[in-house]
């Protein structure tokens, strides 16, 4: 008689289930909070640098409430969506269409590299005053250094996937009767994008870091700007509710992209469990 | 008749960057007539991938002339059906998508795309993976949907090369009984490259044999087994094994040479 191997009924070991390891996840953050909240009330972390979450729960709490003397946090949340949707959305077309040019016109290529090379290797976050400086203390200049942050990722992942997409596809489209434009559509672009899906939450997550730094530099709105004017009370409380609140739309922000790029990337291998 | 593919004197020079350039092929001359199954084996780096090339006008010939049904041939042809040795479907396309590329390229409609695609993916046997992505196919219906990519438009020549060479040899074997099939009441003229002798005896009418690089044609052999076959009988076949004899004397040197080559580079 062979042995049966019973499919779908057979016993997932506890480390392996998925609600286990959710309950151990919450577990570790649950731990951290109650550290820090512990550490800061028996006087090892000092409560006015490092505040507590017992001070900047309620703190958070008090800005969104009807009245709130902190001005209009709703619209600070939305000036930095605003500025990390547009730095987010031109970063990317400005890199798409550098990236695939540069990969498709060699000459251009080689004649811009040293040049863009350098752009790269600075630090991009000193460009800050140089933009508030340029741009002024409005959008502009939170859009601009989101845009630089952006275009570098977009434009290496597109230049890299197009000048070295799969010979055999280009021949391949050749033979069935591609012309010039068919390629781009359906072969070049479409492996830019997928390299371009790939980054994406790393670009993202740039494009709102930009902007948070941009505003925490110079600005008259946004969250940055309020983690800004704690600091100048010495309101740590105030900081790290900004940072808190800043650190829980980025997660949003994360798993809107984590669904969007599932959606479509259907046609990649993946690794069965 | 004339031939269907002719090669007149056809050379190829490569000039990669920042190497020595080298002759790839010299002077080869090759008839392929209306209709003829033609296979061309040798060893590795002899350029018979380059013919290919070649003849579907994706490079260049450096000296010689080639001509399909006549025409010169200057640029791509897309008259020609052509099987890669690696995988050539879009990944981001679907079976159907991809199978459809080459009417869509011609402008077709949407109805019409799909009264010419349909048969053929039942005919491959992929009707119910029409919907599917490649990467969730095994390695031999990726193989049936580029045959049924390449065989949409009904084009009258095949260019082949190694199309099998990554599949299991259970695989292989159905796969070239399905390609017999599919050729056999066709008319199609096919020009098949392989580096597998017993392949090559016993899908073709005709062996070509070629040199260690620069690649030139050393022997040529009609194959004289009766049709229909099926390639994993026929290699029992009297004929086959003397064939197979003769043909891997003339192979064996080339081999060699191309082996003791490689050696002497990697050194």
């Amino acid at each position: 008689m062979s042995a049966q191997v019973a499919l779908g009924v057979e016993r997932v070991p506890l480390t392996r289930r998925d609600s286990f390891v959710r309950a151990l996840q919450v577990g570790v953050i649950l731990f951290f909070i109650a550290a820090w909240e512990g550490l800061g009330r028996a006087g090892v972390l000092d409560p006015f640098y490092y505040s507590r979450p017992s001070l900047f729960v309620p703190r958070i709490a008090e800005w969104f409430a009807p009245g709130s003397t902190a001005g209009d946090i709703w619209g600070d949340i939305r000036v930095t969506l605003i500025e990390t949707v547009l730095g987010f959305v031109i970063g990317t077309l400005l890199g798409l269409i550098v990236g695939y040019s540069f990969a498709r016109n060699r000459l251009l290529g080689l004649a811009f590299d040293p040049l863009l090379s350098m752009f790269n290797a600075i630090p991009r976050l000193v460009l800050a005053p140089v933009f508030i400086l340029a741009f002024g203390i409005d959008l502009a200049s939170k859009v601009a250094l989101a845009v630089t942050l952006v275009f570098f990722i977009v434009f290496f992942a597109t230049f890299a996937a197009v000048r070295d997409v799969d010979q055999t596809l280009v021949d391949n489209v050749r033979i069935l009767g591609a012309r010039r434009r068919d390629i781009t559509f359906e072969v070049l672009l479409p492996a830019a994008f997928s390299a371009i899906v790939a980054s994406l939450r790393t670009s993202a997550g740039f494009a709102f870091a930009g902007a948070v730094v941009a505003e925490y530099l110079g600005s008259n709105a946004g969250l940055g700007r309020r983690i800004a004017n704690s600091e100048a009370f010495f309101d740590s409380t105030g900081v790290f509710g900004g940072i808190v609140l800043i650190a829980l739309l980025a997660l949003l922000l994360d798993s809107l992209l984590q669904i969007a790029e599932g959606r479509s990337s259907r046609w990649k291998p993946r690794r069965e469990r | 008749m004339p031939p269907r593919i002719a090669l007149r004197g056809v050379s190829k020079v490569y000039r990669p960057p920042k190497k020595p350039p080298y002759l790839a092929i010299d002077g080869v001359d090759l008839d392929v007539d209306q209709g003829r199954f033609v296979s061309v084996v040798g060893p590795s780096g002899c350029g018979k991938s380059t013919i290919l090339s070649l003849v579907a006008g994706l490079i260049p010939a450096t000296a010689g002339t080639i001509t399909i049904g006549g025409d010169p041939v200057h640029a791509v042809r897309t008259d020609v059906g052509f099987l890669f040795q690696r995988d050539a479907l879009l990944p981001w396309r679907t079976v159907r998508e991809n199978v459809s590329l080459a009417l869509r390229f011609r402008g077709l409609g949407r109805r019409e795309i799909a009264r010419r695609v349909d048969p053929w993916l039942d005919r491959v046997g992929l009707a119910p993976f029409a919907d599917n992505f490649p990467h969730e196919l095994s390695g031999g219906m990726r193989k049936r949907a580029q045959l049924a990519q390449s065989l949409v438009v009904d084009p009258a020549v095949l260019l082949m090369d190694e199309p099998f060479s990554a599949l299991d040899v259970q695989t292989r074997n159905l796969m070239e009984n399905e390609l017999l099939e599919l050729w056999g009441a066709s008319g199609k003229t096919v020009l098949f490259i392989t580096h597998d002798l017993e392949e090559a005896i016993a899908l073709s009418d005709e062996l070509v044999v070629m040199t260690a690089g620069p690649g030139r044609i050393k022997a040529r052999y009609p194959v004289e087994l009766p049709r229909p076959r099926n390639v994993s009988e026929v290699r029992f076949a009297p004929g086959f094994v003397s064939l197979y004899e003769r043909a891997w004397s003339d192979l064996r040197d080339e081999v060699l040479r191309s082996y003791e080559r490689s050696l002497r580079s990697a050194s």
